[in-house]
């Protein structure tokens, strides 16, 4: 019997090779303007030929002071793969969210993370232990979610808006904790607020190797898990009569993502809406499945972030915005462009 | 063979099925009826493990928990827009994919094999959206014919569509089910398409089985007046009784 050839017959969901070019030449664009632009008024080509000095079996002469040199690799560089590391995990937590919930709006922010992570930071500030905002951060954001977790499987079965109810009341318990916390310790208002609206400050390379764990595991179990979350499209009952165990799949999904979120928070301050529109706009752009928006999701997510941090520390430079506000300033239009644009095209 | 033993399901304290028992051979084609709320989906369920329930559901003699070793169309699936028809159909192939692999050859060669059995070729790179209701409910049984499992539940697999296109779809189910030995068991509403084409009627009322065997001895009119109220006429015909519905205002 011959066998028709593959070319013949129709074929899955994959990722777009378009998609994925567009994808690391921005990623590859926006780090390039981020560790070019800056205060320090280093010049594009010598930073160029100082990023290629650094490859193994490459001499070049870049002309920068060893001053220069110092500020471009452990402040600007570090800063700008921070940026991409943490908007590339709020990316692709978001994708995970909103598939294992088939919620268009669900991200781990939902669940309880920004939430706890801001309660675990005014804790420490307003303990003046400022070492401890970032573990502090962490775990408050890992244990509102858990407790979230725990909430929604013990109510009403198992079900994913059981579970997301969960996790607003328990953002709304923990915003309440926070907010008492922060009127008891009113002096430390400015730091905290400083803290919510999101930045990204870098002590060398530290924040970097801390969050590349867990962006390495996240990125990995999400990207496993994209043919299950294609499944889970067609619903728990469906998918479980698919022989798909979907509790676990949504916790395998659940955890990871949220254990990297809480660990982007941590260094990052609380920057919204990366995870809602970054999918969102693949999903507009390059179709429905899980194959092309998890791997889209971090590589635009990583690119996205780079940009806006270039807007925060370019538009009132010297000083600097907070990176929140520039993602909420560029994306909520740029989404809503996404949106209209796409609207017409069907 | 497939075997629930002494099958009984509750919800919130009330019993909503059973305790039945009931089996079916290896390549019988069994018709579930019964009125609105009588437990043919929930039996459906109860075997498929997606509801809980005390007693046995055995497939092949041994007890049958997880699913993927049972095809099922269901009564109101949900069909994502965005998604393409081929892909649709390949979710069927979920079973045999472990937790962190994609499709294999063979998988795309068995959901191109489901898509042409139903002629739904054409159809393979259309959004579930653009779909006719007929051609929708065509891509739910490919579906679960890409699953290639040796039973098939049907769960009213004619809703939604009209006359003409409801025996198309029975009779596809029918070869199929000629060609490859399959099981069949269907829950359908319209009586006289039941007795057509299934070997074997159950009747259900009220969670229990009331009735069941050869279409003739179970379509009719006592039996149906009794489970579905009056106004039901049976008209005997070679091919199987006819059930006519009637003007109950007129009786």
């Amino acid at each position: 019997m011959t066998r028709t050839p593959l070319t013949a017959l129709a074929k899955p969901a994959h990722l777009p090779l378009p998609g994925l070019l567009a994808g690391v030449a921005a990623v590859l664009f926006t780090a390039g303007l981020g560790v070019t632009v800056g205060p320090a008024g280093l010049s594009p080509p010598a930073v160029a030929r100082a990023l290629v000095d650094l490859l193994p079996f490459i001499s070049l002469d870049h002309g920068l002071t060893d001053v220069e040199l110092k500020v471009l690799l452990e402040i600007r560089f570090p800063r700008v793969v921070l940026g991409g590391l943490v908007g590339a995990v709020l990316a692709l937590a978001g994708a995970g969210y909103q598939g294992v919930f088939r919620n268009p709006l669900a991200d781990p922010y939902l669940l309880g993370v920004a939430a706890g992570a801001g309660l675990g930071a005014t804790v420490a500030f307003a303990t003046a232990n400022d070492p401890l905002v970032e573990p502090l951060a962490f775990a408050g954001g890992a244990v509102a979610v858990a407790i979230a977790y725990t909430l929604g499987r013990s109510i009403a079965g198992r079900s994913a808006t059981s579970l997301i109810l969960a996790g607003v009341a328990v953002a709304a318990f923990a915003t309440a904790i926070q907010t008492y916390v922060l009127q008891r310790n009113v002096e430390t208002i400015r730091e905290v607020y400083s803290w919510i609206l999101g930045r990204l400050t870098t002590v060398g390379w530290e924040e970097v190797l801390g969050l590349l764990p867990y962006i390495v595991v996240a990125g990995g179990v999400l990207f496993a898990s994209r043919r299950m979350l294609d499944v889970l499209s067609i619903g728990d009952e469906e998918a479980a009569a698919l022989g798909v165990r979907v509790p676990r799949v949504r916790w395998v999904v659940v955890l990871a993502a949220t254990a990297a979120t809480a660990a982007a928070v941590s260094v990052s301050g609380l920057v919204g809406f990366v995870g809602i529109i970054v999918p969102h706009t693949i999903r507009l752009l390059f179709g429905w499945s899980y194959r092309a928006i998890i791997p889209l999701s971090m590589l635009f997510g990583a690119a996205f972030l780079m940009l806006a941090d270039v807007a925060a520390r370019t538009v009132v430079a010297p000083g600097e915005l907070p990176i929140g506000v520039v993602t909420a300033f560029l994306g909520a239009p740029f989404f809503l462009l996404v949106l209209r644009t796409m609207g017409r095209a069907r | 063979m497939i075997r629930w033993d002494n099958v009984s399901v509750r919800y919130n304290g009330t019993t909503v099925l059973g305790p039945l028992s009931l089996e079916v051979a290896q390549g019988e084609w069994l018709g579930l009826i019964g009125p609105n709320g009588s437990g043919k989906t929930t039996m459906l369920k109860a075997a498929l493990g997606l509801v809980e329930h005390t007693g046995l559901c055995a497939l092949d003699g041994a007890d049958h928990k997880s699913g993927g070793d049972l095809a099922w169309m269901p009564q109101r699936p949900q069909l994502p827009d965005e998604m393409g028809v081929f892909d649709y159909v390949l979710l069927g192939r979920s079973p045999h994919i472990g937790y962190f692999s994609v499709e294999s050859r063979s998988d795309i060669e068995s959901a191109n094999t489901a898509l042409g059995r139903l002629g739904l070729e054409k159809f393979a790179r259309r959004r579930l959206s653009t779909l006719s209701g007929g051609e929708m409910q065509k891509a739910v049984l490919a579906r679960a014919l890409a699953q290639e499992a040796p039973t098939l539940f049907l769960d009213e697999p004619t809703a939604s569509l009209d006359i003409g296109h409801a025996i198309e779809v029975m009779e596809v189910i029918d070869a199929l089910r000629r060609d490859d030995g399959l099981t069949v068991i269907s829950a359908v509403h319209d009586l006289t398409l039941a007795g057509r084409f299934a070997d074997r009627l159950v009747l259900l009322s009220g969670g229990a089985i009331v009735a069941e065997g050869l279409p003739g001895d179970v379509l009719t009119e006592e039996l149906l007046h009794a489970h579905y109220g009056p106004g039901l006429r049976v008209v005997p015909d070679s091919d199987g009784p006819t059930v006519i519905p009637m003007r109950r205002s007129n009786d």
